[in-house]
Formats: structure tokens, sequence, C-alpha cells
């Protein structure tokens, strides 16, 4: 298992994002030995998904479609040697059109959707391909400083085969103009953001049916050699 | 860097909203979960535990946004590598949300030791304000733990942070393990 590779990866304590300041690590993490970190996480079978859990336009429907920008993600989940990873549970959640969540304790002044809960869930298949249908999650106000807003996002969690396998991240929809003033993206080096951008594919899309986005997960690969 | 190599994908916060989609049926969503803080089903062999605890913040307040999985052994040092829905599961996922004191319970089986290594469950964290995953290990205090080789790695001084104290409580037994994320108990976290 290569290591966490941090000229990818967000520092622990990003002060700019302030909820860190308190929550992470002040004292170094250890190092352990090269056997532990290859441990087998477990494989889930297909029987525990649901016929619409990978379809968020359906799996909350009660009297009509949900609100908004119909959209299908999809995507790849590899190791850093390209190789595709089967059976990996990929989770998300995500805010409605309105750009307000559906959890208890949110109090953002915007509308909920009966009909859209925003959590979704699937198995990538023998290519390690994944795919969601959703609808296009809004921008949504936070209270990390004075008038800050997080760009349109969808939450993700991926648990793969190996212990080094266990990735929750956030996906972002190219061009938002609030990058620049989002400390969460902006935790991530900079010539590294570009990972977290679903690329928009025309190609994919389906007609009078859904934009279509494409983003892949890259998950720390079993290491090839035993010399590093 | 290697060329040939893709770059992981940078990891971010779970946020505060996760609950509905990661944790729904302990939280009341309508969606169901395929993980819960139960790691078996009554059936399973083993010494029936539960492991509880909080999550600290470096204020010493306790956060009520974090999810905890575990993932460990059976009573016979093997894991179950193929996710059951009876008997022995090995893996759990609970929210420090839906508790008055922000703790989390989970029900399981004292694992068996595996590879010389003494007893211990793996624990995998995320929370609000944690741009990345965090772990750690549980390992019990009525155990031989002398001779573990991450245990004996550890600084004496940090070990207690990795070591669940046993108390008995109504006929049932509880391992109570703390995870204090800064100050003078900072849980030892692992760099897998």
């Amino acid at each position: 298992m290569n290591r966490t590779d941090y000229n990818v990866q967000p520092p622990y304590l990003y002060p700019e994002y302030k909820s860190t300041v308190l929550r992470s690590p002040a004292k170094p993490l250890m190092i352990v030995k090269e056997h532990l970190k290859d441990l087998s996480l477990p494989a889930f079978g297909e029987s525990a998904i649901g016929k619409f859990d990978n379809d968020l336009t359906k799996n909350a429907r009660k009297n009509q479609d949900p609100i908004g920008e119909r959209i299908k993600v999809s995507g790849k989940v590899m190791d850093e040697d390209g190789r595709p990873l089967r059976n990996v549970l990929v989770e998300i959640w995500q805010a409605n059109s309105a750009g307000r969540y559906i959890h208890k304790e949110e109090i953002h002044d915007a509308p909920l959707d009966p009909n859209f809960l925003g959590a979704g869930r699937m198995l990538t298949d023998n290519d390690g391909r994944y795919s969601f249908y959703t609808i296009k999650p809004g921008a949504y106000p936070w209270g990390n400083h004075y008038n800050a807003w997080r760009p349109n996002h969808i939450h993700f969690s991926v648990l793969g085969h190996q212990i080094g396998h266990r990735l929750v991240t956030q996906m972002y929809f190219p061009g938002d103009p609030l990058f620049e003033f989002d400390p969460i993206f902006q935790s991530v080096p900079v010539h590294a953001r570009e990972l977290l951008i679903a690329k928009f594919r025309m190609d994919w899309t389906e007609p009078e049916f859904a934009l279509a986005y494409e983003f892949n997960i890259v998950l720390r690969g079993k290491c090839q050699t035993p010399f590093e | 860097m290697d060329d040939n190599k893709l770059q992981q994908t940078p990891s971010q916060t779970i946020g505060p909203f996760f609950a509905y989609s990661l944790t729904a049926q302990q939280y009341g969503y309508n969606f169901n979960s395929i993980v819960n803080g139960s790691l078996i089903i009554d059936s399973a062999e083993g010494e029936q535990i539960f492991i509880t605890g909080n999550i600290f913040d470096g204020e010493g307040n306790a956060i009520h946004d974090a999810m905890i999985e575990l993932w460990q052994a059976d009573a016979n040092g093997n894991y179950q590598n193929q996710f059951k829905t009876d008997g022995f599961k090995g893996f759990g996922r609970l929210g420090t949300g839906t508790e008055e004191d922000k703790s989390f319970t989970f029900k399981t089986i004292k694992p068996g030791s595996i590879n010389n290594q003494a007893p211990h469950i793996n624990v995998i964290l995320f929370m609000r304000g944690s741009l990345h995953v965090l772990y750690t290990r549980i390992y019990f205090n009525d155990e031989l733990n002398d001779h573990d080789p991450i245990l004996v790695s550890v600084e004496p001084q940090r070990r207690d942070t990795l070591i669940a104290k046993r108390t008995e409580k109504e006929g049932k037994i509880f391992y109570h393990f703390d995870i204090h994320m800064q100050g003078e108990k900072e849980t030892v976290f692992f760099d897998i």
C-alpha cells in the first residue's frame, strides 16, 4: 500500500477552515509497519443494495419528480496504477437543488423538496464503474466566516478492498465561481484541486433527459515492488 | 513522483450532514442502512461486549457530528471478509449525534488475537473539521498487550490512549474507549 500522498492531499490543520483548529491531531501520526496496512475491508454483496439506491431522482419520490436539473454522475474507481477496483461501496449525499440539506440540524432558509432525500449508494461493477442519477445540488451558505458559501458539491464515501482504501471526499462542478472563496476546496494543494472537479461529458449526456458528468476516483494502490 | 501513477483523489471533510446517507436508520431518516452499531447478530460465537465512549475536541467538548467505523476479527482471530447479514459481521458504523451525551455504543464480541498481535479493533474515524480519514485501534485492558508489535512501538506514556477499560453493568460487559483529538490525552492515530 502506498502512503498518503501529501503532494495532493490537504493538511490535517487548515486554519482557514475553522473547525480543523480543535479537531485535527496536534501530534504527528504514527507510521505503522507495512504488513498491517494491507488489511482487507469487508466486501459487500449486491443484496445489500436496493433497486433505486443509485437513483436519487426516484429513491425518495412521493408524488412527483424532485425539482431541479437532472444529471448523471458516473466514473471509475481505480488504484494508482489505473487498475479498476470492482465491488467498491460508493455512498453519496448532497443538498437539494435549492441548496438545502435534509439533515435535521440544517437551518438554511431554503425549501426542502418532499420528493428528494439526497442519499444514494452502489457497488462498482467489474470495470470499477459506478453511475448515479441525481439532481444538481445548489450552493449552500455556512458559518465558517462572514458570507461563506460552499460551491455546488456532492459528498462521496468510498470503501474499497483494504483499510487504506477508505476515502471520504467531495465532487465539485466545473467552473464554479465559489472555488476561490471556499476554504474546504482550497485546503487541497493548488495543482491537485482539479482532481476534485467532475468533467462535463457531452458524449455521455442523455438527449432530452440528463446532462452527464464524469468523476473518477483514485485510491491508494497496493505497492508493486517490495523495495519502496 | 512516478509519472506512470495516477494521482490519488484528495480527501475532503465528511462535513456535518452525512447522517441521512451513511447512518440513516440510526438517525431516523427514511433510508435503510447496510451497516450499523451492531457488529454481530446475537448468535455470534464469543464473549458479547459493548464498546462505548466519546470523541473530544481540543477543548474537551464531546463531538456530536463524527462518524466512527469499527472493523475487527471474530472470536477466533479471523476477519469475515464477505460482509454477512447474520452471525458475525465484524464491521460497524455509528454517528455521534443521536445520544444526549454524544456517545457511541457498539455491540460486538471480543476479537481473538491474530498474527501474534493482541486482540484489537480497528477504528476508522471521520468528522466535520477533519479533512482526512483517521485510523486508530482499540486494545483491551484485560488482555496481554505487552508484546503487541503496534503497542510496543508507541511511546509508553501514550499507550493508554489505545486501551479500552472494562466495566460491568447490569450483567453486561462494557469497554470504555474515548478518543481525544488533541491535548494531553491525544489519541495515537496511525499513518496507514
